[in-house]
């Protein structure tokens, strides 16, 4: 058993923080689980897309004539079959999707078939004619900034600078935040460190690409079934660029093989149902993984300038950073959220940040796990590395000497409650990872991150079955385990086995609005609405009982599964079971269920804490990591084996982000890697087993003491790993990724190479 | 009276203002008065904001209520993945 102790009140748990057997692993195992390809439906057509093979080209003349004339093609879609919204966030969703007076990006979706087989639709998109102008591209974020670089959009004017610019730019917004009087604090410091860091654009990389089976009848309503972490956006999205009402469009969420904020948008869903419609038969679209890379949403590079100031003793006097990022063809990289997270582990008397949201020859980005906030934590993270190793202290103790905690005014504004960052820097300290020897060529690293977390609308219903069996439906999709911790929230607050729930997804016609599955918020939000929900149906269940017994319904309490009466006064009644009030609910007054519908707040800000030792080959610049450990807060481990899973995800990925991952582009403005082979995502076998240490400081914004725990772990790994590439390689490193050449290269100019 | 401090970027649609101090009671009226007193910020307000309340983020929370020494804070609307 756990315990709760959260605002003084103590909380005994039988089933959250256990580890049962996750609902949908046999269906995984065995394949029976269905992903975004596995749906078919009767007559069903298949739907490609024609990309542009230029960075940047204006798009004369499209002629489908000779594509729509081959036998076995059905339909064909381009702009013109697509009105432009008025809203301008849909506008440039429609835009992305599909390309109207230029192609943005290598990549670009131009056209798209639906024919009666994927050969068929193949040939057609071969006999589409483009007359393309091709113009300059740009895809390197400070080249987008400069002068005279090529104008992605000739309306674009910067916003958030006075006066407003009259001429357009690629900088589509300046975001500033910061208190105190840096130059003041600056003045102050014995020592001041600036440097410029750079990353890469790197891809969620999730295993499952797009996929969706579209149906539009000629009575205009609609169905779709997608890969997504969240269909309620989907079916509002979509419905808003196809012009139908919502409660038409009823979309189903399948199975999700990985979406780390890659699939909070929509790319193919928008062109299926264009092509269901206008074929009147089903349509299925699948991307492959070249069209994964070259026209989903990667994360956004970044080009940042950091600069902090010290006393003698480590207490840090000021500090500022300039963030550019650019967020592909259209405006929206995460900047905003760089630039608030940039300082967010420090208590800090005088900090500014300023971020650039630039646009470039590049597809749009889309949402990567804590948007915007490795990038500048790997910059941040290195000063703070560098000035503790100047003034001789442990990277540890110089953090928290530093470090943020309830009550510090934070970087972005606000003051903050109680924070777990000290917790994790002393659970660091601690741990015997940080005493263990290093070898030759070997070098240790640490870094902190920071996570907003969120919680937003969600809906669910608790239905309570006949046989006292529970049937739950949530409306977020699983990507990390919610149906497992859905079913063990609902179990502990009902009294009744895990067993006996189970969770299920459902489609947007049965529930209300549920926002998409990130900001690590559905253990927060639906896992409060759960327990809700399953309060309501309590409610009813004591009350039911009480018409059983004829005593009034106040006097009735729910304890271990069971209703009974609240006290002697009440009557001598033998308790109820939850299976015996369902058996007789038909006589009783009909079906028991319990809802729950909240725009959920509360979530409370993350922190996380990590340390890598690795090895570098100085022949060769290859990065071995050797071990690795994850100090994060969970507010309250509702399974602990998924909370680990996300701490071990998170490390995975930002070790690829530091030492491989990168989108490659050549002068033509083409992307070069598009598939895994030149793309290198850690696998198994590159990685050792990842150490976590699940912290657990109840978040007094949740019933169970819950805290997200999905992004926050991606927030450190990119400095911690550059902290201990460059203490194994004696040289700092400021660019990701850390490639062979580009190690290799640091130790031959350090003078170490052999 | 409570004072809501502006993110860095809203100050060029709020005559070059960070700190304003308004009669609000709740989000909602927060957003009203900085609507009807720079008209400037309105699109950017309509657009999406979080609003934090002494550290806790909110997102189209019009009725959270905001007490006269509350720390209000207009920051970017959250978002995540």
């Amino acid at each position: 058993m756990t315990e709760l102790h959260q605002q003084g009140a103590k909380r005994t748990f039988k089933l959250v923080g256990t580890r049962p057997l996750r609902p949908d692993g046999i269906d995984k195992v065995t394949g029976r689980a269905r992903f975004g390809a596995d749906m078919d439906a009767p007559g069903m057509l298949h739907g490609l897309v024609l990309r542009s093979p230029h960075a940047h080209a204006r798009i004369k003349r499209i002629d489908v004539s000779k594509a729509e004339r081959l036998a076995g093609v059905k339909a064909v879609v381009t702009r013109d079959d697509f009105k432009l919204p008025a809203d301008s966030a849909l506008a440039d969703i429609c835009r992305n999707v599909m390309a109207r007076e230029k192609a943005l990006y290598d990549g670009h979706a131009v056209a798209a078939v639906a024919a009666v087989s994927k050969a068929v639709a193949r040939k057609a998109l071969q006999l589409i004619k483009i007359d393309y102008e091709i113009l300059p591209n740009v895809t390197d974020v400070d080249a987008a900034m400069k002068p005279g670089a090529p104008i992605l959009h000739e309306t674009l004017r910067t916003e958030g600078v006075e006066p407003k610019p009259r001429k357009a730019s690629n900088v589509a917004r300046r975001h500033e935040f910061g208190h105190g009087d840096v130059a003041k604090g600056m003045a102050q410091a014995d020592i001041v460190i600036e440097r410029s860091f750079k990353t890469a654009a790197t891809h969620q990389g999730y295993i499952e690409p797009h996929a969706c089976l579209a149906s539009v009848g000629p009575d205009g309503r609609g169905d779709l079934w997608v890969c997504t972490q969240g269909h309620f956006m989907v079916r509002n999205t979509c419905a808003g660029l196809l012009g139908m009402d919502a409660s038409q469009l009823r979309v189903t969420a399948s199975e999700i093989g990985g979406g780390f904020g890659g699939k909070t948008t929509v790319f193919i869903e928008p062109v299926a149902l264009a092509l269901s419609r206008k074929a009147g038969r089903p349509v299925k679209m699948v991307m492959s993984r070249n069209e994964v890379f070259r026209a989903t949403g990667p994360t956004s590079s970044s080009s940042i300038d950091v600069k902090i100031g010290i006393k003698k003793n480590g207490r840090i006097t000021a500090a500022q950073a300039e963030l550019r990022y650019q967020g592909g063809a259209f405006p929206g990289s995460p900047v905003e959220f760089g630039a608030m997270t940039a300082f967010a582990c420090y208590d800090l008397e005088n900090v500014h940040t300023v971020g650039y949201d630039v646009v470039t020859n590049r597809p749009k980005q889309a949402a990567y796990r804590a948007p915007g906030a490795p990038m500048v934590a790997h910059a941040v993270e290195s000063v703070i590395d560098e000035l503790a190793k100047k003034i001789g202290m442990d990277p540890l103790d110089f953090r928290l000497l530093n470090a943020s905690k309830e009550g510090t005014k934070s970087s972005f504004g606000p003051t903050y409650g109680p924070i777990g960052l000290r917790a994790t820097l002393e659970e660091a300290k601690r741990h015997p990872h940080h005493t263990a020897p290093l070898g030759p060529n070997q070098g240790r690293g640490v870094a902190c991150g920071f996570w907003f977390n969120f919680g937003g609308d969600t809906c669910v219903s608790l239905n309570i079955n006949v046989d006292g069996t529970v049937g739950l439906s949530v409306g977020t999709p699983d990507i990390g385990g919610s149906r497992a911790s859905m079913s063990l929230m609902a179990a502990e607050e009902l009294g009744i086995p895990y067993e006996k729930v189970r969770t299920i997804v459902a489609d947007t016609a049965s529930l209300g609005y549920n926002d998409v599955t990130d900001g690590s918020r559905v253990t927060f939000a639906a896992g409060m609405a759960t327990i809700k929900a399953a309060r309501d149906a309590t409610t009813k269940l004591c009350a039911r009982a009480a018409k059983v017994w004829g005593i009034p319904a106040e006097a009735v309490v729910w304890e271990n599964g069971h209703a009974k009466p609240a006290g002697p006064n009440a009557g001598n009644f033998a308790p109820m079971s939850l299976a015996e009030i369902a058996a007789v609910a038909s006589s009783t007054g009909g079906p028991i269920a319990g809802h729950y519908e909240v725009n959920a707040d509360g979530a409370g800000v993350s922190f996380a804490t990590h340390m890598v030792d690795l090895e570098v080959d100085p022949d060769t610049g290859k990065v071995t990591v050797l071990r690795y450990t994850v100090f994060q807060d969970a507010g309250k481990a509702v399974h602990p084996s998924y909370v680990e899973g996300q701490y071990q995800g998170g490390a995975a990925q930002g070790i690829g982000w530091a030492i491989n991952e990168e989108y490659i582009y050549g002068a033509d403005g083409r992307l070069q890697n598009a598939g895994f082979l030149d793309y290198r995502i850690p696998v198994a076998s590159d990685l050792p087993m990842i150490d976590t240490v699940i912290l657990e400081i109840p978040n007094p914004g949740h019933p169970y003491g819950v805290r997200g725990v999905g992004e926050t772990s991606i927030v450190p790994p990119l400095a911690a790993m550059a902290n201990a590439v460059s203490a194994a390689a004696g040289t700092r490193l400021t660019e990701l990724p850390m490639s062979p050449p580009r190690v290799l290269k640091a130790i031959m100019e350090n003078g170490r190479g052999a | 009276m409570v004072k809501v401090v502006l993110w860095g970027s809203l100050k060029h649609a709020a005559d070059g203002q960070t700190e304003v101090d308004l009669e609000a009671e709740n989000v909602r009226e927060a957003l009203d008065a900085l609507a009807a007193r720079f008209p400037k910020l309105k699109p950017l307000l309509d657009r999406g904001v979080s609003v934090a309340i002494d550290g806790v983020f909110y997102r189209d929370a019009w009725f959270a209520p905001i007490r006269p020494d509350s720390e209000v804070y207009i920051l970017p609307r959250l978002a995540g993945g």
